[in-house]
């Protein structure tokens, strides 16, 4: 396919959500692996060497078109509305479901020293965290993890995408 | 008024270990030899304030002042002979464990912060489409009680059969759940009767029903109908 880079171009920007590897793969049929993938790296190297508005980024297992970070309080503007901030409370649960899960929230609580009943429920309404099950102890309690809106939201690829937790030194060795 | 110089800085602290760190750093002492008589006694000062403020913030703070205190006595006591045979613990050791773990994930959060976070730093493609399919007839939210009255028809279609079954499936709650959420995830929206329908016995329905319940009580999901009696459309919330 001779303009196989501007299909996966318009396919990647028509998309308000990000699209997979698979999803594209699946509408070029007879295109092999190796080239889509070698196509979508040409696109995200020549997004990034322009430099300009618009970025291809990686994003929660699929590609999607992103402003750049220099012209962010210019599109607020047009937009007009506040961005929904997180709380530093919030934020908090939220890092300690990220890095900990699958987790209770009785663990979440013991970390952070505080009843968090109430950012918890705000991340599971914002569509950050879900419940992923319930621990097989006494009570059955839910358990929770972050969903696939975390990582667009984080503009993250995968979960191991996420910065390393600074590890504590344990005490007495 | 010295209360008033509080009121601002508790604002501040996201809990008890906040606060406590807080005094860490502002008295410049090293957190693995924190002098627990000197920290104890800001930490109370804090507390004090609190109690005259906000009793039920003050709450969760207490349990740290309790633990400070303990910690502060036991470090007072000479340490016996007999103590000396079980290893040389130091009483502040729990607390320390406890103090850095919250530090990390404090710092997590704040790295969490400093991220190109999407509708705030960087941005996509509005979803201009979605809202020109969705205008064929205005969908508003239902409650519970609409719930309960349409499960109460569908339970009548389904449950006249009442023989006696022995059933061993083991149907758990959080199972019906994440089947659930597994659904809405891939298909995006779901009627009521579809999820009901595929349950098949009366044991599996009400655990169903009580799932979708749980699942809009903790809003995870939400529940749509255009008209009265008519067609309920559930979807994850947040979508």
């Amino acid at each position: 396919m001779d303009n196989l880079k501007a299909v996966i171009e318009a396919l990647i920007f028509v998309s308000d959500t990000p699209v997979t590897f698979s999803r594209i793969e699946g509408i070029l049929e007879d295109v092999k692996e190796k080239e889509i993938s070698s196509t979508i790296n040409d696109l995200i190297r020549e997004y990034e060497e322009r430099n300009e508005g618009i970025f291809l980024r990686e994003v929660a297992g699929g590609y999607q078109f992103r402003t750049g970070e220099m012209v962010g309080s210019w599109v607020q503007k047009l937009k007009g509305e506040k961005p929904a901030a997180l709380s530093p409370a919030a934020m908090e649960t939220l890092a300690v479901v990220a890095y900990r899960q699958p987790v209770m929230r009785s663990e979440i609580e013991k970390v952070r020293g505080v009843d968090i009943s109430g950012t918890l429920r705000g991340l599971l309404e914002k569509n950050l965290v879900r419940i992923v099950g319930r621990k097989d102890v006494p009570g059955r309690p839910m358990i929770y993890g972050t969903t696939r809106k975390f990582l667009e939201t984080f503009g993250l690829k995968t979960l191991s995408d996420l910065p390393t937790l600074r590890e504590f030194r344990e005490l007495g060795e | 008024m010295t209360a008033g110089v509080y009121e601002i800085k508790l604002d501040i602290f996201e809990g008890p270990l906040d606060l406590l760190l807080y005094l860490i750093r502002k008295n410049e002492v090293d957190i693995y030899d924190i002098p627990i008589a000197l920290i104890t006694r800001q930490y109370m000062k804090y507390i004090d304030a609190m109690k005259s403020l906000d009793l039920d913030l003050a709450g969760e703070y207490l349990v740290l002042a309790a633990t400070l205190t303990h910690i502060k006595s036991r470090m007072l006591l000479p340490v016996s002979e007999e103590d000396e045979e079980e290893e040389d613990v130091d009483p502040r050791e729990e607390l320390v464990r406890q103090l850095l773990e919250y530090k990390a994930f404090k710092e997590a959060a704040l790295g969490l912060d400093r991220m190109s976070i999407l509708g705030r730093d960087v941005f996509g493609r509005d979803h201009a489409g979605e809202e020109i399919e969705k205008d064929e007839q205005p969908l508003r939210e239902i409650g519970i009680f609409e719930l309960v009255e349409a499960f109460r028809r569908i339970n009548l279609d389904v449950g006249q059969k009442d023989s006696m079954e022995i059933d061993v499936e083991k149907i758990s709650l959080s199972d019906r759940i994440n089947d659930i959420v597994d659904k809405l995830e891939r298909r995006g929206e779901l009627t009521f009767t579809d999820l009901l329908e595929d349950a098949g016995n009366r044991r599996r329905l009400i655990y169903t029903f009580l799932a979708i319940l749980e699942l809009m009580k903790l809003r995870i999901i939400r529940a749509y109908q255009a008209v009265p009696y008519g067609t309920i459309r559930i979807c994850l919330a947040g979508k």
